[in-house]
């Protein structure tokens, strides 16, 4: 980052900018329980929340007092320690790799002069170590699986080392063919690629749908979401969770999906430039929920995989898609 | 003055996860804390400012080796505390800690003989413009360590092609679909339904 062109980044503004991530996808992430329980409904020609304050607006506070006073349960023959760290590694994974990414662009508070920066700690690996943080995030659901003494918590942590493993190939792969367009691993080098507006979904569709579908994967999203498939595996790695240890993975797999939706929207969809008459913050904001629909779209629309279709579709449909598409942008790349 | 209490922090946390990993007797315990420290691990690398080989780290270690022996460990209980049998621990004692010797002088012994330069040292470039961190590494591979890679390559591509025909036997037709591999599945669970008749005579 050229620091002559940019006021300077001081400790302040950082804290203020993780601060306001904490603040902002912590109060996304609870109030998308309610907009998911909304949209599936209509899309179910249901009505969803509607008994606890306007629209049932207030769910949302029954929810939460309800997970805080629900006895929390530790089985018997748990290995205690591990059993209450899993859900921490979940929700602290989630939050880490969001400190790497870009959600507003920077702004300048007025009357005190901070700058706060458009990333919390704009490392040149920024998108390694998104990537990373979540692959790391693995251990949430794994850990919690195998130190529950229960065969389903079993179950649904093999599920999750595979399904995570897998397409954590098909992220990396299908995100390989931008970084060679862009020839920088930094978020911030992907918004200013497509300052001119034409964004990179245009050059590398394939690579676009390809991250998409691997996302849903890694954030255990429904055409994908085998390690909690109720009708299979009871409830997974979650089977013997209750209360607020249970709320806590709830909130890292949707600060997951938030970080998958920031990923698409700054690699693919044109990041946090201007676009026509909408400023900046107004345009990634408005692509990180589009994103967010998609999802909860995608799930009222199609149903579970199977495991073994799972697999087949990631390594013998997926990730040849994506080493043809790395070795095609190559290729022209070289042509060019 | 930050960094040398983030240093602290990082190589105390290390050193006490891995000790866990060698002492623990509880198979959960040694995994979960050797991630862990392996993620302190990577931290110590951001602070050296080798922010690519930090995420490598996290990638490879962390999200990889570690979750397939975490992978290999659900075919028993992980709960349970293991009995470990030392026949010889005087012999044990002595060989690992010649290996632990062994290690730190291989390691110390350039960096005592002043044999160890950064080739990049610097993160501008003669013209004044930065490089980043990733832009060194791959600098370096492809001029001084580049038949290493090749070679390095060539051995993960052997690898794979093995890994493919040890896995890949009955990879040609789906599993669900097969009614040979229902009737096996059948005839085992006559196999086991007749043994456990006889168990029970």
């Amino acid at each position: 980052m050229d620091s002559t062109m940019l006021p300077e980044v001081t400790a302040v503004g950082v804290i203020i900018k993780a601060v306001l991530i904490l603040a902002v996808i912590a109060a996304i992430a609870g109030f998308g329980t309610y907009i998911e329980r909304k949209i599936l409904a209509f899309m179910q020609r249901r009505l969803g929340p509607q008994h606890v304050g306007p629209y049932g607006l207030l769910q949302l506070a029954a929810d939460g007092i309800k997970l805080f006073t629900k006895e929390d349960i530790i089985p018997q023959h748990a290995n205690k320690i591990i059993f209450a760290v899993a859900p921490v590694i979940t929700a602290a994974t989630a939050f880490i790799a969001l400190a790497a990414v870009p959600v507003f662009p920077g702004f300048t508070i007025p009357l005190v002069d901070v700058y706060v920066p458009s990333i919390a700690s704009d490392i040149n690996v920024g998108i390694l170590f998104v990537l990373g943080m979540m692959a790391a995030g693995l251990y949430g659901p794994l850990l919690a699986g195998m130190a529950q003494a229960n065969k389903w918590g079993i179950l649904g942590s093999a599920r999750t080392a595979i399904q995570f493993l897998s397409y954590e190939v098909v992220t990396g792969l299908s995100i390989l063919a931008p970084i060679m367009m862009v020839g920088s691993l930094s978020f911030v080098d992907f918004n200013d690629y497509q300052a001119d507006g034409t964004w990179l979904v245009v050059y590398q569709p394939v690579a676009f749908v390809l991250f998409l579908i691997a996302g849903f994967a890694e954030t255990n999203r429904t055409p994908f979401d085998l390690l909690e498939h109720e009708a299979e595996v009871i409830s997974g790695y979650v089977t013997e969770y209750s209360g607020m240890r249970w709320g806590l993975f709830f909130i890292g797999e949707y600060a997951n999906m938030i970080t998958i939706g920031v990923i698409a929207s700054v690699v693919f969809l044109g990041g946090y430039n201007d676009f026509w008459i909408f400023p900046g913050w107004l345009m990634i904001i408005g692509k990180i929920a589009f994103s967010f629909f998609f999802m909860l779209w995608v799930r009222a629309a199609w149903p579970h995989v199977r495991p073994d279709q799972l697999m087949w579709l990631c390594w013998k449909v997926l990730m040849p898609l994506a080493v043809i598409n790395v070795v095609i942008t190559g290729l022209v790349m070289m042509i060019i | 003055m930050y960094e040398v209490i983030a240093f602290y922090v990082f190589a105390v946390s290390t050193t006490i996860l891995f000790t866990i990993t060698a002492m623990s007797k509880n198979v959960l315990y040694a995994m979960s804390s050797l991630a862990a420290g392996m993620v302190m691990i990577s931290g110590l690398f951001f602070l050296l400012g080798a922010d690519f080989l930090g995420v490598v780290q996290l990638i490879v270690y962390v999200g990889a080796v570690m979750a397939l022996y975490a992978f290999a460990m659900m075919f028993f209980d992980a709960t349970k505390d293991i009995k470990e049998r030392h026949q010889n621990a005087p012999l044990v004692f002595l060989l690992g800690g010649l290996m632990a010797v062994l290690f730190v002088v291989m390691f110390s012994a350039p960096i005592i003989g002043d044999n160890i330069q950064a080739l990049y040292p610097y993160a501008v470039d003669e013209f004044g413009n930065s490089i980043k961190n990733a832009e060194y590494v791959g600098m370096i591979l492809f001029t001084k360590y580049l038949i290493p890679f090749e070679v390095a390559a060539v051995m993960l591509l052997v690898a794979m092609i093995a890994g493919i025909i040890l896995a890949g036997k009955k990879m040609d037709y789906s599993l669900t679909e097969c009614e040979v591999s229902d009737e096996e599945l059948k005839v085992e669970e006559l196999d086991i339904a007749e043994k456990l008749k006889k168990e029970e005579a």
